[in-house]
């Protein structure tokens, strides 16, 4: 209980004074898993649609892959990852390996089943007729797709959460391909594995605080969206 | 009267046969045309290949005596035409956002004072703000046809409009169809179980049975000189449906 009371206590003084290396660490992990979601929204969003509305011929393979995909342990992905970027590698060209890049990659590669599984539930629960009907009321392409993704919004925005609670709290891939290289890839997960190793426990549990509190805002953040978008509000 | 859309040579179905025959059938600018038939006959079926939401596995759609394809319908024309599905298919929004979906897809400005007459017309002003989700049957059913109305078409499609609704709707319904073939110069395709209605409405009245066209006729000359028997027992009710 100590230790948790002192790490409520550091976490609240690390905030308060801007610690720089703190900021620092912050700003690693909001932006690789930033832009992890970003390409993984970009790639998942039309995929999780497409899987959604369309029937073709070997659909329930790709359904599994993805199903599988949403359950990825993080370290096979980074291990992977690691393989694909070292230097004999077939991308060791590149010279990802070590870099925010390979951070990013890896959790592009766990955020996008997530986002596509989710928006694919969430879209087939449409009537499929509703296509036809918004193409009769003169919508393009384009924006029967924008249509049906703030139709489906509710799921969407679930696919957004999980797919960012889920990368911004992994460990194992950012370690593997990132190698917690302070001032360079170190992001809040692995810098937290690193103190506890150290000991340092109540920073560690510092650093676990303000890693749920970003968690929780950005939950909030979208709920905070989900209501202004629901016409029942 | 000139022809607006013109079907040749139609052989559709699902499966492996032809649910629709239609060597080939003619609907005039300005006009309302009303489909009547038993249920399964094919009627929605016609109405979404005369929309040019589904491509017919033979022959042709005439729009403005061009043939097209959905895939190949610019957007302009697509934008001339609407349908009012049998099932009200509303969006997860409010009334009002329903209804002003159509002219939101076209970019236009001032949708407001359109949205705010179609809502008055189907009687509905009240409940603009609701969600849509809310609606009972026949409050969606007028909703669908709001949203139709707003955009001004060429042509309008009407799948059962009133199929949810009490007398006194209908008669509603059945005065907005006349104003919009009339004022707004709509040529409207009338979908109809109820016999009477398409009596009240169309200036001309054709049977489908089975897929086909068993005949096409002035309603005057539809219901007092039915040419073919089937026509005739339609008319009298004993063709079950
Ligand atoms: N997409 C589809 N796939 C397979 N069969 C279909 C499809 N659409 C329609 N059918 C079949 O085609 C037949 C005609 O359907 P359609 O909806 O055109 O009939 P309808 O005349 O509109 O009937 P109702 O008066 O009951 O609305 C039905 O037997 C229906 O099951
Ligand atoms: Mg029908």
């Amino acid at each position: 209980m100590e230790i948790f009371l002192n790490g409520l206590r550091q976490a609240l003084a690390l905030i308060f004074s801007m610690d720089p290396n703190l900021l620092e660490i912050v700003r690693l992990s909001l932006l690789v898993s930033g832009a992890a979601m970003f390409i993984a929204a970009l790639l998942g969003l039309p995929a999780g649609l497409l899987l959604g509305l369309k029937d073709f011929p070997g659909k329930r393979v790709v359904v599994a892959v993805v199903y599988t995909g949403m359950g990825l342990p993080p370290v096979v992905v980074g291990l992977t990852i690691y393989l694909l970027l070292s230097r004999q590698g077939p991308l060791g060209q590149l010279a990802w390996l070590f870099t925010p890049k390979a951070m990013i990659a890896a959790q592009t590669i766990l955020a996008l089943p997530l986002i596509i599984g989710f928006t694919m539930t969430a879209v087939a629960a449409i009537p499929s007729a509703l296509v036809m009907q918004l193409r009769s009321l003169g919508a393009t392409r384009r924006q029967i797709v924008l249509t049906l993704l703030y139709e489906a919004r509710a799921g969407v925005l679930a696919a957004l959460i999980a797919g960012f609670g889920a990368i911004i709290s992994e460990v194992g891939s950012v370690l593997i391909v990132g190698g917690n290289i302070e001032h360079k890839t170190r992001v809040l997960t692995t810098a937290i594995v690193l103190e506890t190793r150290k000991g340092n426990f109540s920073l560690a549990i510092a650093l676990g605080i303000i890693l749920l509190t970003i968690t929780f805002s950005a939950n909030w953040l979208l709920l905070h969206l989900q209501g202004r978008l629901d016409p029942r509000q | 009267m000139d022809p607006i859309l013109r079907l040749e040579h139609i052989r559709h179905g699902y499966g492996d046969h032809f649910l629709l025959k239609i060597p080939e059938l003619t609907i005039l600018a300005g006009e309302i045309f009303a489909v009547v038939g038993p249920s399964g006959a094919g009627k929605s079926t016609l109405l979404r290949l005369m929309n040019y939401l589904e491509k017919p596995q033979h022959g042709q759609v005439y729009y403005h005596g061009q043939a097209y394809t959905p895939g190949n319908l610019p957007i302009d024309l697509r934008r001339k035409m609407t349908t009012v599905f049998q099932q009200p298919l509303l969006l997860n929004a409010s009334v009002w956002q329903n209804v002003g979906y159509g002219l939101r897809v076209r970019g236009s400005r001032n949708g407001h004072e359109a949205v705010r007459r179609a809502l008055e017309e189907v009687r509905l002003t009240h409940l603009s703000k609701q969600p849509a989700s809310q609606l009972s049957g026949g409050e969606a059913q007028r909703v669908s046809l709001a949203r139709a109305l707003v955009l001004n078409p060429e042509v309008l499609f009407l799948d059962e409009p009133t199929a949810n609704l009490d007398p006194s709707n209908v008669r509603i319904i059945e005065e907005i169809i006349r104003k919009a073939n009339l004022e707004r110069k709509a040529t409207v395709v009338l979908v109809t179980h109820n016999i009477w209605q398409a009596r009240r409405l169309a200036h001309r009245v054709a049977l489908l049975y089975d897929g086909e066209i068993i005949e096409s006729a002035p309603t005057t000359d539809f219901f007092h000189q039915p040419q073919d028997s089937r026509t005739s027992a339609f008319l009298s009710g004993e063709l079950i449906y």
